[in-house]
């Protein structure tokens, strides 16, 4: 029973979701030759922040851009609120940008800025100014209102593309990469902060960005685009745990890729595969994949478990000898590049007491490493491309790999 | 705080060609101008002995008010239509392609190829009551017999339009190129339509350039000669005629130099006017904050 939510969880069959809102339907772009969106469809629900992950080039800030109407889609029909807006002009559609570049208006001032929606609805004066010193308190820039963009710092621009875009009241706001250009600990502020604005306002966010961690912190959702096609829709645990492409499991976080073939069935849910130069790997099958069907598994390092002594066999536990081919030493964690059989395999392991094992573990030894079945996920899709993404072992580690760990010697 | 305390002193050294440029090449001629206007004519066309106020007495009537009026506003009228003209062709400039750029700039620059009188006269052609615009409008029945192209304002501003559309459209363009179009995409997702992203964007946007190229037609539409004489005819004088005639038929040069002084202050006096305007404007505190 317990295991069955658990599936649930991860595929993604939760209950009580909120109607779909914007919708994305088989839009297609292309420019020349380059096929920028490919036949995307997409629901983003009311209130939620969805992100769109991806490479830089891969169509992100043209989807942002087919939403905002900068751009008409070759085919396909984009949707809001149940209304078609394929063809209405940017001007016509409840969607504010904040653009990666901000493009606040370098000739006006901040309050100006702000107040240029408004204006442009020919709001009445009284109504503007009210909802402009609104917007400056939310920001906290009361007191730079009568300064020109130029004299602002990154994250003050940020904040003001911010409330420009907001004081419209969009039904969605779209970003472009609005932290790319911000150092690391402003663009952590600003993440906090982009929450904070998300919670306070209650709108939808449609968020791009090539950065996992960004996308991975603060969606409810993620889209992992890939070569202007989405490769997988899920929460960022579902994208994460269960990625379903060789390319979402590679471009989030790190993995290994094994080939193999479907031997037989292991139990009702699992098979055991047959890996070349490789004992025969267990491994979930939610694919009804039969016998002599080719798959690729991905394993996440941090789920392969290394010790130099023999685990405890258990049903579902994939036990390998292993030689040590390469160890770095990350303070919070230890990263080894593995031999087994003729493969080679990453393991991140934390530590918890670092000094006090008995057994560190160094460069050339004889280990064993396991994983759970459930820990491996067959792929829907492999490209051999993808995996250059993850990240190879340091070429010139050689020797000096063991000495990354500290020497009893040395640290007391 | 300011910027003129924290200059490097080779700041005087880096500005000193141009300090000598200026100064040779507009202060002095300009001082001479206006010392030339307070002498005494001399009979044989040269400069005379002793200084007087005369000339620019002379000036008093009321024929000199009209000419300047005339004057003032064919090189309004012709500054404004070549800025209408040459917007949307700067904007067009900075949108198109790198291959289209080219093509188009050198339809621009390709006029300046032929001689500037030779194109003027070409105009005289152009206008002539048989010539083939009076042909086309009266075969539509737009103008009748008596209408007459030729030698009228009409024809000066047009012709004065033709001329310096040039000047007015380069600097609209470089302007232009340096815009960041993101700004009227910005404007529109803001919900601006196009004409009120273009008027609040894009226009403040190049304004150097719109600055640039007005000065570059005004202060050649305010001087000009050759067009008023070879389209308007004489009842549309200029100023410049004026100055034109007495330099070579009267050979008074303080007089014509008495008329450019005069050309010079309804010049000089509207632009420091608004500088000094736009300068309120940008400083809040003032003119000597
Ligand atoms: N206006 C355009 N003209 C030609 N190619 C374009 C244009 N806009 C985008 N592209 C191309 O489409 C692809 C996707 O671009 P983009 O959506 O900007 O990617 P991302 O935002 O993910 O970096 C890229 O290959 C890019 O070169
Ligand atoms: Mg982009």
């Amino acid at each position: 029973m317990e295991t069955e939510t658990a599936k649930d969880e991860r595929t993604g069959a939760g209950g009580g979701e909120a109607p779909d809102f914007l919708e994305f339907r088989g839009v297609s772009k292309r420019f020349g030759a380059v096929r920028a969106v490919e036949n995307v469809s997409l629901e983003i629900r009311k209130g939620e922040i969805f992100s769109v992950l991806g490479p830089s080039g891969c169509g992100k800030t043209t989807m942002l851009r087919l939403a905002a109407g900068f751009e008409r889609p070759d085919a396909g029909r984009v949707r809001l609120d149940g209304r078609d807006i394929t063809d209405l002009p940017p001007e016509k559609r409840r969607l504010n940008t904040i653009f990666q570049s901000y493009a606040l208006f370098p000739h006006m001032t901040v309050r100006d800025n702000i107040a240029y929606g408004l204006r442009a609805a020919k709001r009445p004066k009284a109504e503007v100014e009210a909802e402009v010193e609104r917007m400056l308190h939310l920001i906290r820039m009361t007191d730079q209102a009568g300064k020109k963009p130029d004299l602002l710092s990154g994250g003050q621009k940020q904040r003001v593309a911010i409330a420009r875009a907001l004081i419209n009241k969009p039904d969605v706001l779209l970003l472009d990469e609005p932290l790319a250009a911000l150092d690391l600990k402003l663009r952590q502020r600003m993440l906090v902060e982009l929450d904070l604005i998300h919670d306070e306002v209650g709108l939808t966010f449609l968020y791009v960005t090539h950065d996992q961690g960004e996308a991975m912190s603060l969606s409810d959702r993620i889209a992992v685009m890939e070569a202007g096609r989405i490769e997988q829709v899920g929460t960022p645990a579902e994208i994460y745990e269960a990625p379903r492409t060789s390319f979402v499991a590679a471009f989030i976080g790190d993995t290994n890729f094994l080939e193999g073939e479907v031997a037989d069935a292991a139990d009702g849910e699992h098979s055991r595969l047959r890996v070349e130069d490789f004992p025969p790997v267990v491994c979930y099958n939610d694919k009804t994949l039969g016998p002599g069907n080719s798959v690729f598994l991905s394993i996440r390092p941090e789920k392969v478990h290394i010790s130099r002594d023999r685990p405890e066999p258990a049903t579902l536990r994939n036990v390998f000898p292993a030689r040590v081919e390469d160890v770095i030493y990350l303070g919070a964690m230890t990263r080894y590049w593995v031999r087994a059989g003729d493969l080679r395999i990453q393991v991140l392991r934390q530590h918890a007491r670092y000094f006090l094992d008995e057994k560190p573990i160094r460069w050339k030894d004889d280990v064993w490493i396991w994983w759970h079945a459930d820990d491996g996920f067959m792929l829907e899709r492999y490209r051999e491309k993808d995996e250059s993404l993850i990240a190879p072992p340091p070429a010139d580690l050689g020797e000096d790999a063991g000495g990354g760990a500290p020497d009893e010697d040395g640290g007391r | 705080m300011t910027a003129a305390t924290r200059r490097p002193p080779r700041e005087g050294l880096l500005t000193a060609p141009s300090f000598v440029w200026l100064t040779v090449l507009f202060a002095l001629p300009t001082i001479l101008v206006f010392a030339i206007a307070l002498r005494n004519p001399d009979p044989d066309g040269g400069i005379g002995a002793g200084w007087t106020a005369a000339n620019l007495g002379r000036l008093a009537g009321p024929g000199t008010a009209g000419i300047l009026w005339r004057t003032l506003w064919i090189s309004a009228a012709t500054s404004l239509i070549c800025t209408a003209l040459a917007v949307p062709v700067g904007y067009v400039l900075a949108r198109v392609g790198p291959r289209w750029r080219v093509r188009l700039l050198m339809l621009v620059v390709v006029p300046f190829w032929t001689s500037f009188l030779i194109r003027v006269f070409a105009w005289k052609d152009i206008l002539h009551p048989e010539g083939p615009v009076k042909r086309l409008l009266a075969a539509l029945g737009l103008a009748g017999p008596q209408t007459s192209l030729l030698y009228s304002a009409g024809a000066v501003v047009l012709v004065s339009v033709y001329a310096y559309l040039p000047f007015m459209i380069l600097p609209i363009y470089a302007a232009a190129e340096k815009f960041d179009f993101r700004l009227m995409e910005a404007a529109r997702d803001l919900g601006a339509r196009r004409w009120r992203a273009f008027r609040t964007v894009f226009l403040p946007g190049i304004r150097r350039g719109l600055w640039t190229g007005l000065l570059f037609v005004l202060i050649p539409s305010l001087g000009s000669y050759i067009i008023p004489d070879i389209v308007g005819g004489p009842s549309n004088e200029l100023l410049g005629n004026k100055i034109a005639q007495r330099v070579f038929v009267d050979r008074n040069l303080p007089q014509a130099g008495a008329l450019s002084v005069v050309l010079m202050l309804a010049v000089i006096a509207p632009l420091a006017a608004a500088l000094i305007l736009e300068r309120r404007k940008r400083r809040p505190g003032g003119l000597f904050r």
